[in-house]
């Protein structure tokens, strides 16, 4: 067993709206990556996982509020620190979080390399120019980007090498964590392999020691992450490794999730694709008992009072859901 | 609809805004239903009186009086009387004399006085001092003496058979008049202007022809940018070619110069209150169109325009329930913004004798204009041409706060 | 009925007769050095009851083609067949009566409704447009309802709310009701699930299938997602570059990809069953 390199324990975030109602989007939810690991979050829009990435981050800005629980990065505890010191001290250089518009964040007036300056600047303000050069220089060779890249302008290049530029430029300090959140979502298939290449570069040279990755894209998820969680209104409904997860799913939401999966194979056109009726619940007054409960096949009485706890088995997989996995197996057969 | 009202009214620049405005637009309604009459009529013979109550002297003699006896009136009478020069005189006879005056303020009139009792003697002879300065001194001696007195005012009238006065009534020093008993009394709370007429009336029926004429031209400018905007950018090609062109001279063209060379080609006796408004609004438009356009242009790619086309509705009807809605909130604001600055075109063309004729209605600009035309600004009758300003600024600050405001709630990127 | 029994059925309909075809449509923005072609001298024929996808990555001309075969924009060259005769849409009048023939999903369900209007008028509008004005009131609510129903929506529920009060999935499949009522011969349903979540994804496409077989139209589908194309068409049609490099039955296009773009594609795109071979791309070699 690895170092554990991010450790999130028990989180809690709320929205508060214009209107000053509460959103619960992030409800308590725990978990752990180790050391040269990845882990990626899957779910439907809106379901918080974007809101937790933005609350690892330990930097926290209206309408985001942080409520409760701990985000422990390589031993530190950082849910505790001020903005300010979160900002010089954490992120950049222990964590790196990439939205999916990140491509746009580059200022088009700016050279790249001047981009790489101010992140290294931010940390270590004495270093010269000379020097950030060269470092650029031999990581975006080793990354299979070309240099010259570095004298250019955002609005010179694809939307694609766009992307991955926001990459090299966001872990040249070698951050413990990155935290990529539908990084190649807005790309097409060819320029989303060359990202997920270069972030899987990024993991196998150690310049990232571990990886949350965010998207609501299945198939990709099963071919970058080691472990998979899906998330349902704020909440984790399961966890496993990529492979138990898409072939093997517990929960009833995470079982119907892996069922919409299509991909260009032969057989799959003669899947049966699962349809969830109904609406996530409203995150404002989430429900008592399971949250998916509404949209349940087999919920009971009993699924929508009672609080459902985080069940373990199989060596670290964990279910949230009332039924047994025994039990949960064999009404999936029988359909 | 009924949320984005609820939004806007949480809007605090917007409530705000629209605080002063309906407080203007109160004091516009309410104000000619308690003091009625014509705002042109010059009840004053002379120019420019003081803000305040107007007594009629007449008539308080006529009054019952009430004689008291009010220890401070004595002082009171004294203090407003010496005036500035008998002070400075004053002082310099002390000077003359040898009397030390170090610790004497020139303001208080009570030591003054005390000093100038116990001192002053007519026949104390200063060295070298000229006979005519000795007869002044003596001559302010009995001024100050007679202010002291206990004396009356003699009314007299003429008596018709013999042409002689005759005495009818003494006014006491000490007779007081209920201002309430004496039947004419004038309030202006902001005085006269150049003409004699009540300011303040004035400047209510002046804020009800501006707001018109703001009005009207933001009326103008809209509608006509509108239905350009609408056009140009829904239909496209060769229509959108040529609105644009003339929107293009339109705006190289300073609107000002245009305004004038407008308003001074009308003869000023066809240039009323309509007129000036609707000239202003047709310089005025252009940006308006410019605008709706861009708007327009990427509401037409939406698809629920497409759907609506594919639905078959007509051209009208997609422009009228598919486009308009949606900019709507955006209108709204343009048109704000256009009577604010339509308020403001009539003040600054007033100013320069462009403004609508001066003799049916007032405007906050022809008072401006009358105010600067008679030096009230040289003068020290601040109350002419103050309260204009005030007002001018408060019609349009109430009006972009207002349209700040929306903006806010309309425009999701400006949120906090 | 689930989606796996319709969808394995292999029909042929090279022999029905054809509903919309093209010969050399092109589609040109711009004059001059400024000049694109976003469709490209492209040929097609769609068949009566065939489900068609044309499969693309962003900026390939799809969505061009779809506006072009919605009548929304006129092609620059090429003629557009409908039912087998040139369309002639050269007025307002022939243009509604081509619209009654074919009818359009789009992407995003947000941007698809007037927000000022009812959903209820959204319906309305449909029976009018199909000569049901001067039915009586509980006529067209039956209709509506009807159609509502077919979606699994309960018409009773939505009368008299707006469309920002739905979610998304519920808005897209009040489009499919939408079309239900026109009943019109092409359904062009551009991307209608990429803005959907995984789960109400399947249940729109169960309905753009039983709504083909229930007035027995023709499916254009536009999609980026091949895996999505593969799963659901008869027949796909992939482009690039405003060119269609192929086109046949869906098993023979995705199972056995003769053009290198197809073949790029699939390879591209990540699976679950075979390896997703990182090392067909080459870091360096992209283009800029």
């Amino acid at each position: 067993m690895g170092k554990v390199m991010l450790e999130v324990r028990n989180l809690k975030t709320k929205y508060i709206t214009r209107f000053h109602e509460d959103v619960y989007a992030v409800d308590g939810v725990s978990f752990s990556i180790e050391e040269g690991k990845s882990l990626g979050i899957a779910g439907e829009s809106g379901c918080g996982k974007s809101t937790l990435a933005l609350s690892m981050m330990g930097y926290y800005f209206p309408p985001l509020h942080y409520m409760s629980g701990d985000i422990i990065i390589d031993g530190t505890n950082i849910s505790g620190m001020k903005p300010d010191d979160v900002r010089k001290s954490i992120l950049g250089s222990e964590i790196a979080y990439i939205p999916q518009a990140a491509m746009n964040a580059l200022n088009p007036t700016q050279k790249i390399i001047r981009f790489m300056e101010d992140v290294v600047h931010a940390h270590d303000p004495k270093k010269d120019k000379k020097s950030i050069r060269e470092m650029a220089e031999s990581r975006f060779a080793e990354l299979g980007l070309p240099p010259s890249v570095l004298d250019k302008h955002a609005v010179e290049l694809s939307g694609g090498m766009k992307q991955r530029t926001v990459i090299a430029v966001s872990t040249i300090l070698n951050p413990k964590v990155l935290i990529a959140d539908e990084p190649s979502s807005a790309l097409d298939v060819t320029s989303q392999k060359m990202v997920i290449k270069m972030m899987r570069e990024l993991m196998e040279k150690g310049y990232i020691k571990s990886m949350l990755f965010i998207t609501h894209e299945l198939p990709l998820l099963y071919n970058v992450t080691d472990d998979i969680m899906v998330m349902y209104a704020g909440q984790i409904v399961e966890k496993g490794s990529a492979k138990e997860m898409v072939f093997d799913p517990v929960h009833p939401y995470s079982h119907g999730l892996m069922n919409s999966i299509l991909v260009p194979e032969e057989g799959t056109r003669g899947n049966k694709l699962t349809a969830i009726p109904g609406t996530p619940p409203n995150l404002k007054r989430p429900p008592d008992g399971c949250r998916f409960a509404e949209r349940c096949k087999y919920a009971t009485a009993d699924c929508r009072y009672t609080n459902i706890p985080e069940k373990t088995f199989d060596n670290k997989r964990m279910y949230r859901c009332l039924m047994g996995v025994d039990e949960l197996k064999e009404v999936y057969g029988r359909e | 609809m009924k949320n984005t009202l609820r939004q806007v009214f949480h809007s605090p620049k917007f409530v705000g805004g629209f605080v002063i405005f309906v407080a203007i637009l109160l004091l516009m309604i309410i104000y000619p239903l308690i003091n009625p009459g014509d705002p042109l009529e010059m009840i004053g013979i002379n120019t420019f009186a003081k803000p305040g109550t107007y007594v009629s002297l007449y008539d308080a003699t006529k009054a019952k009086y009430e004689p008291m006896r009010l220890t401070d009136a004595e002082d009171k009478r004294l203090d407003a009387y010496l005036s500035a020069e008998d002070r400075v005189a004053m002082v310099e006879w002390f000077g003359l004399a040898g009397i030390d005056i170090s610790n004497l303020d020139i303001e208080d009139t009570d030591a003054l006085m005390d000093l100038w009792n116990d001192n002053y003697d007519p026949a104390f002879k200063i060295k070298g001092m000229t006979k005519a300065k000795v007869n002044y001194f003596r001559r302010l001696n009995n001024s100050i003496q007679q202010l002291q007195s206990a004396d009356v005012i003699v009314l007299a009238d003429t008596n018709e058979e013999t042409g002689e006065l005759e005495e009818t009534g003494q006014v006491n020093k000490n007779d007081y008049v209920n201002v309430n008993s004496v039947v004419n009394v004038k309030f202006l709370p902001l005085g006269t202007d150049n003409f004699g007429r009540d300011v303040l009336k004035e400047l209510v029926s002046a804020i009800g022809t501006s707001m018109l004429i703001g009005l009207l031209a933001g009326s103008v400018a809209t509608l006509i940018g509108l239905t350009l905007g609408l056009l140009s950018g829904y239909v496209g090609g060769v229509v959108d070619d040529i609105i644009m062109f003339i929107t293009n001279v339109f705006t190289v063209i300073p609107s000002f110069v245009l305004l004038i060379l407008i308003t001074y080609s009308i003869s000023q006796d066809q240039r009323g209150a309509a007129v000036v408004g609707g000239v202003i609004g047709l310089t005025s438009w252009t940006w308006t169109t410019r605008s709706v356009r861009s708007q327009v242009i990427s509401l037409r790619n939406r698809d629920h325009v497409n759907l609506s086309k594919l639905s078959g509705h007509s051209l009208v009807r997609i422009v009228l329930t598919d486009i308009l809605p949606y900019i709507a909130s955006y209108v709204v604001m343009a048109f704000i913004l256009q009577v604010s600055s339509g308020i403001l075109a009539e003040a600054q063309l007033s100013m320069l004798g462009l403004g609508p004729k001066m003799t049916e209605v007032p405007t906050l600009g022809l008072m401006m204009n009358w105010a600067m035309l008679y030096s009230a600004h040289t003068n020290g009758s601040w109350w002419a041409y103050f309260p204009v300003i005030l007002t001018i600024a408060l019609i349009s600050f109430s009006l972009n706060l207002m349209n700040t405001g929306l903006d806010q709630v309309f425009n999701p990127t400006l949120r906090d | 009925m689930a989606v796996s029994e319709k969808a394995m059925e292999h029909k042929d309909f090279t022999n029905k007769p054809l509903c919309l075809s093209g010969r050399g449509v092109t589609k040109v923005f711009g004059m001059g050095d400024k000049k694109t072609v976003a469709v490209d001298h492209v040929d097609f024929d769609f068949h009566e009851g065939e489900f068609v996808s044309i499969v693309g990555e962003s900026g390939s001309g799809k969505t061009t083609l779809s506006k072009m075969l919605l009548g929304l924009s006129n092609a620059t060259e090429g003629e557009i067949l409908f039912q087998g005769k040139p369309r002639d849409i050269s007025n307002g009048k022939k243009k509604k009566e081509y619209w009654k023939g074919i009818q359009a999903i789009f992407q995003d369900p947000f941007s698809s409704f007037n927000t000022f209007h009812k959903i209820d008028s959204v319906l309305l509008d449909c029976i009018n447009m199909r000569g049901g004005k001067n039915l009586s009131k509980e006529e067209k609510t039956a209709m509506m309802t009807e159609a509502c129903s077919f979606v699994n929506l309960k018409f009773a529920e939505l009368t008299n709310k707006y469309p920002f009060e739905l979610s998304g999935g519920q808005m897209q499949r009040l489009m499919i009701a939408r079309i239900f009522l026109m009943k019109p011969k092409i359904l062009l349903a551009d991307e209608p699930t990429s803005m959907v979540d995984a789960c109400s994804r399947a249940t729109i496409l169960d309905m753009l299938l039983n709504l083909r077989d229930e007035i027995g139209m023709t499916v254009i589908f536009i999609t980026h997602d091949i895996g999505l194309a593969y799963y659901i068409s008869d027949t796909v049609y992939i482009m690039e570059h405003g060119k269609f490099v192929e086109y046949g039955k869906a098993d023979e296009v995705i199972l056995e990809p003769k053009a290198a773009y197809t073949k790029r594609l699939i390879s591209d795109v990540p699976k679950i069953h075979e390896e997703w071979d990182l090392s067909t791309v080459d870091l360096l070699t992209e283009a800029e």
